[in-house]
């Protein structure tokens, strides 16, 4: 058997045909793939008796492949971690799910406090060993899981030295609900609602990934307006998120009208989203085969003249960042992540793009409409709170430009969904990779010899970033943390799941 | 400087003058349902197997009964009912004291009451929340974080989300209430200072949601605490928010 399956985005192969390396060779390949620049989308188990599969899918953004492999895999595995940081938190995911010994792995601590596979035992969620720091003056800060806003719940504990932060340590787990547990067990009519609610301000990346899934297992190819109506939904998603952030990091220097302006601003994208499906976050618009809603000529004319206001106002609200030098100087220096340590860990989205890591889905894999039009790649000048604003702002006045020139792509067709009764192919495995506005979404479906689904993974790019966040706090002062926080903005119940 | 003042003429003012208007919801929005006279044919539950929680169930009379609890306003119901007997209006109004209120059986709806006077007299005219999510996929809380934005700007009512238990005088619960939140949650509601109140917001919050039946949560915020609002959605619409908590107050 061949060493490598290579499958385009949103497509699907025989499990037969996935390449079964033993697990030393299986270390050897998959570093050798990401030494020449591959990437980590996914790494899991999908649990057998007595071997499980170890599944690993390599994004290589240069010849728009995905290589799937897998090692059959006993209680215990050389950890990956040692010579590839990326795996790091995957096999920590692995460990505390399947109870795999990642042998050399630093430190298997859980991710998200959840029984082991089967079991029914009572955990007490964010108890467990932590990094300490000891000296003079050296102090221990705890947040959290219950924050002072109106945000998902999480805890920080930061060890400081007078106000310096040496370490930030992240502890999740508390929005844990068993989405990927749920999934094999529930009806289309209801995964499909909860792939929306994997992360609710994600909703689109999200569903997506998931019909891009089912449609790959299923022979449907969505009609070219389906496809339009997803690329521009992504994009009000997109831009909703980052102009709400873009407010919330002015908020946190303290420079009120842009982020007055902006909050509002967020909402009349988000009710944009609401005109062609009826939710501002995009429920129910994504459909298996194709799309729920159909944009017809009135409606299409209502979002561009609204997109025309949106525009004049973030405009007038976001220049005002770059304009005030006390809003630049809070932003620049701050929480500075190398791009070698973005590269190192796997970062994606914003978050690399800023350090000038050139990651992007939606060009390397395309998929949805961005065939027809090319994003353009916004990268940072260094992986600080301004470079990830900038990144954000650009992409910003991207999306407005990719919404436009689709639209006024639309043919007067239906738009449709093809899907009447999916029949999944059996015994197969189908990825599918999108851009979310956190960065890349990778979603891997499994079936079983009857075509039902038998395994589901999801990677929220929270789940590759939320360290990303822990490097960025290094040296830092911890005043400056809920501005690097909201710089990342990155999803709880994404990747708690 | 300049550019601060011309950014302020070009934004303007946009707070919008609810309640004394309507606000103008999008034409494709999903608002309360009813359930029009007639009955099902037969022994059909088309409108029960569709429905993805489990919020549609046959009721009195041979009739669909829809629990708003529940519901995630998908209209999958409406459309697999050949009688037409499930109709989804604009309206966003749907707060409700009580889970039993919102299971819907006709056109009627019962809505949320005031607080009793003596809460009223605490509360009627500053009201300050501590906004708890467990296990919420943040569309609620983004919802809600939203009424402090210019356009609802929900301060003008006196009401507040503050950064403490200890500074509410109730709690904001969003999330199908997860295994691992629940300490937390209850703490939290233990260090309100009395008395209190608690609102919970989306069908997680209520039911479960989508979440219902999962081992990994409580299947809503009743089982845990106390509730004396419930705000149907999925998310609800930050109308049906903040005009539930004004309903609740005694200020509409």
């Amino acid at each position: 058997m061949k060493n490598t399956l290579l499958l385009k985005n949103g497509s699907s192969a025989k499990l037969e045909n996935i390449p079964v390396i033993e697990a030393e060779g299986f270390r050897q390949h998959l570093n050798v793939q990401i030494q020449k620049g591959g990437r980590l989308s996914a790494l899991f188990l999908v649990p057998g008796d007595p071997q499980s599969g170890l599944f690993a899918i390599v994004s290589h953004d240069r010849t728009s492949e995905i290589e799937v492999f897998s090692c059959s895999c006993g209680r215990k595995f050389n950890a990956l971690t040692p010579i590839m940081p990326q795996a790091h938190w995957f096999e920590r995911e692995i460990a505390e799910i399947h109870g795999i010994e990642m042998i050399g792995h630093p430190w298997l601590k859980p991710i998200r406090f959840q029984p082991k596979a089967g079991q029914n035992v009572e955990i007490i969620p964010g108890v467990t060993s932590y990094f300490e720091v000891k000296g003079d003056e050296v102090h221990e800060v705890g947040v959290g899981p219950v924050h002072a806003g109106i945000i998902e719940p999480g805890h920080f504990r930061f060890q400081c030295h007078g106000e310096k932060v040496f370490h930030l340590e992240i502890e999740l787990g508390y929005q844990h609900r068993g989405i990927e547990r749920a999934i094999p067990a529930s009806q289309p009519q209801k995964i499909i609602r909860l792939m929306e609610a994997v992360a609710g301000d994600t909703s689109i990346g999200h569903t997506t990934a998931y019909a891009m899934n089912i449609e790959a297992l299923a022979g449907l190819k969505p009609s070219q307006n389906a496809a339009i109506i997803r690329s521009v939904a992504l994009e009000l998603e997109r831009m909703a998120n980052h102009t709400g952030d873009l407010g919330a990091l002015a908020g946190d220097v303290g420079f009120l009208p842009t982020a007055a302006y902006c909050g509002r601003i967020r909402g009349d994208i988000l009710n944009t989203t609401g005109m062609i499906c009826g939710n501002r976050f995009g429920r129910g618009l994504i459909r298996t085969g194709g799309v729920g809603h159909e944009i017809d000529a009135d409606l299409k004319k209502a979002i561009l003249d609204k997109l025309l206001l949106i525009e004049a106002d973030l405009r007038s609200a976001i220049s005002l960042v770059w304009d005030t030098p006390s809003v630049v100087s809070r932003f620049e220096e701050t929480g500075l992540v190398s791009r070698e340590d973005a590269v190192a860990a796997g970062l994606v989205g914003p978050a690399a793009r800023a350090c000038g890591v050139a990651v992007d889905t939606r060009l390397s894999h395309t998929f949805a409409a961005y065939d027809r039009i090319r994003p353009e790649l916004a990268l940072g000048r260094q992986g600080d709170v301004n470079g990830r604003a900038t990144v954000r702002w650009l992409e910003i006045q991207d999306s407005l430009r990719i919404i436009r020139t689709l639209l006024n792509e639309m043919s007067c067709e239906k738009a449709g969904c093809s899907a009447k009764k999916a029949e999944l192919a059996p015994d197969s495995l189908a990825v599918s990779l999108t851009e979310g506005w956190r960065g890349e979404i990778c979603h891997a479906a499994i079936t079983d010899s009857k075509g039902n689904l038998k395994s589901y993974k999801i990677v929220d790019p929270s789940f590759h970033n939320w360290f990303g966040l822990a490097l960025a706090l290094r040296n830092q002062e911890i005043s400056d943390f809920p501005l690097c926080n909201k710089s990342f903005n990155l999803s709880y119940c994404g990747h708690d799941l | 400087m300049l550019q601060i003042l011309k950014a302020r003429l070009h934004q303007g003012y946009r707070t919008f003058p609810f309640p004394e208007k309507q606000p103008p919801m999008a034409p494709r929005y999903v608002g309360r349902p009813k359930i029009l006279p007639g009955s099902c044919k037969g022994d059909c539950a088309a409108c029960a197997d569709i429905c993805p929680t489990g919020a549609l169930s046959r009721g009195a009379g041979n009739r669909p009964v829809i629990d708003l609890g529940r519901c995630i306003f998908c209209r999958a119901c409406e459309t697999a009912c050949a009688e037409k007997l499930i109709s989804f209006t604009q309206e966003f109004s749907m707060a409700a004291n009580s889970k039993e209120t919102l299971v819907i059986a006709d056109e009627k709806f019962r809505q949320a009451e005031a607080m009793g006077n003596e809460l009223r007299r605490l509360f009627g005219r500053s009201l300050k929340l501590r906004q708890v999510s467990a296990g919420g996929c943040n569309a609620c809380e983004a919802d809600t974080n939203v009424l402090g934005t210019p356009n609802f700007d929900l301060a003008r009512f006196g009401i507040q989300f503050v950064a403490s238990p200890r500074h509410a005088d109730g709690l904001l619960i969003t999330g199908p209430v997860s295994q691992n939140m629940k300490l937390a949650l209850q703490k939290t509601y233990e260090a309100l200072p009395s008395p209190s109140i608690v609102i919970a917001v989306g069908a997680c919050a209520i039911s479960g949601g989508l979440f219902k039946g999962n081992s990994e949560v409580n299947d809503g915020a009743a089982g845990i605490v106390p509730v004396d609002l419930f705000v149907p959605g999925c998310p609800p619409h930050p109308w049906t928010i903040l005009e539930g908590i004004l309903r609740f107050m005694g200020r509409l």
